[in-house]
């Protein structure tokens, strides 16, 4: 039954990618968590990448679907205090990497789906940065317990995703939207939103994880979470091939580069830090929404860190991966290599709170 | 005598990874304390695969996992 819904649930996720390509969202980008909070970085003036601004509304859509179906189900639990400014930093690390790249985890597999074989380059480099942070964890990595905390902290994040709901509704003077380039693409408001909806609540329900589900097969052999990410790898194929945006090869795909170590590196650092952070940049805007006060750090991070990588011309674009992108990618993989170190804590069992109790 | 292991305000896969080291030095039957549904959800998982057995009580979105053989 689980299996079931964790199948489903990543074939509505691949068929969305693909249909809001259909309805206007840039080939091979109908969903890509850190190209949209690029995007709303943009939009919100962070960075002036004249291409890369609007405020996508399926990344609010994320946060209040998860927002609405966790309190439905009283899974809304406002909570936080797990290292918050270390996690800021870590999604700017993530979202560097990312842009190096040019796509979120998920966005690789859609990338895959469409015979994008960068992506599977990238794919192995984020495999790799998975199996470092796994490294990591083995040696008794840990950011800190979080703790609950009162409503309102909970509430912070869906709020900032109505107000931007607002923005992008209204669309005010001092917003930007873009007339060419990636970011002009865009479904129309509702759409985005629904469809964005229906995967907060999808994704908040199922647990699906990009990173979670190369992790829990390389740590604990379960590969619950990966029939997830076959299932979206085979239903945007399907639909990719039925609405004909398959094309197979590394030359001319679209928003992605041919240079493999870049690709290999850049998801490297994803994966280290959605390791590291506990869940890839879908499941962080998601648990952001569910209360995670965290987790809205980290989101915060990607949107700091996506004006960083633009505003300091970091991030890569269809011509390749410019010099400083490539040194930001490093600085941003020594920062999170950094960071498993220091917070490695050997033997961390037994400070844990471990006692012997009679049951 | 049952091991308690505390794996409230953890991130994930540590609730996961506590558990089965918990398990290897200190065997069942083995009680954890876990505080949201992703983490109990992923235990019952881990401990169902292991094959030992799970009784979970919930109170006010606190878990309290009971693992025997």
């Amino acid at each position: 039954m689980e299996r079931r819904k964790i199948i489903i649930a990543g074939a509505v996720l691949g068929c969305l990618g693909v249909l809001l390509v259909h309805f206007g969202n840039p080939v091979n980008m109908g969903i890509c968590v850190a190209c949209f909070i690029r995007d709303i970085a943009g939009g919100l003036g962070f960075h002036r990448a004249a291409p890369v601004q609007y405020i996508r509304p399926e990344i609010l859509g994320f946060i209040l679907g998860s927002f609405l179906i966790a309190l439905i189900n009283g899974e809304f639990r406002p909570r936080g205090g797990s290292s918050p400014l270390i996690r800021f930093f870590m999604g700017a690390a993530l979202m560097i990497g990312a842009l190096v790249f040019l796509g979120c985890p998920l966005r690789m597999v859609l990338r895959l789906a469409a015979g994008d074989l960068n992506a599977l380059v990238g794919l192995g480099g984020f495999i790799f940065g998975i199996f470092i942070g796994i490294q990591f964890l083995k040696k008794g990595f840990s950011l800190g317990r979080s703790q609950k905390q009162p409503v309102a902290n909970g509430l912070a994040m869906p709020t900032l995703a109505l107000a931007l709901l607002a923005l992008v509704i209204i669309a005010p003077a001092f917003i930007h939207f873009s007339v060419s380039g990636p970011a002009a693409s865009h479904v129309p408001v509702l759409i985005g939103l629904g469809a964005g909806l229906l995967v907060g609540v999808v994704i908040q329900r199922t647990r699906l994880c990009q990173a979670g589900c190369f992790r829990d097969l390389m740590l604990i052999r379960d590969p619950h979470l990966l029939y997830g990410t076959i299932a979206i790898f085979m239903s945007a194929l399907v639909m990719n091939i039925a609405f004909k945006y398959f094309k197979l090869g590394f030359i001319g795909q679209p928003v992605a580069h041919t240079e493999h170590l870049w690709n290999f590196i850049g998801l490297a650092v994803v994966g280290l830090a959605a390791t590291l952070l506990g869940g890839c940049p879908l499941r962080q805007v998601i648990m952001a929404g569910e209360g995670d006060t965290d987790a809205g750090m980290v989101f915060l991070g990607m949107l700091a860190g996506a004006a960083v990588a633009h505003n300091f011309g970091l991030a890569a674009s269809g011509d390749g991966v410019p010099v400083a992108g490539k040194i930001g990618v490093l600085i941003a993989a020594l920062f999170l290599i950094t960071v498993g170190f220091a917070f490695s804590v050997p033997a961390q069992l037994s400070k844990k709170g471990g006692t012997t109790l009679g049951v | 005598m049952a091991y308690k292991l505390d794996v409230r305000g953890l991130s994930c896969p540590e609730p996961v990874i506590n558990t089965k080291r918990a398990l290897t030095e200190h065997g069942d039957p083995l009680v954890v304390l876990a505080d949201s549904y992703v983490a109990a959800e992923n235990i019952k998982r881990l401990v169902s695969s292991l094959g030992y057995q799970a009784a979970t009580e919930e109170d006010n979105g606190e878990f309290t996992i009971t693992i025997t053989k």
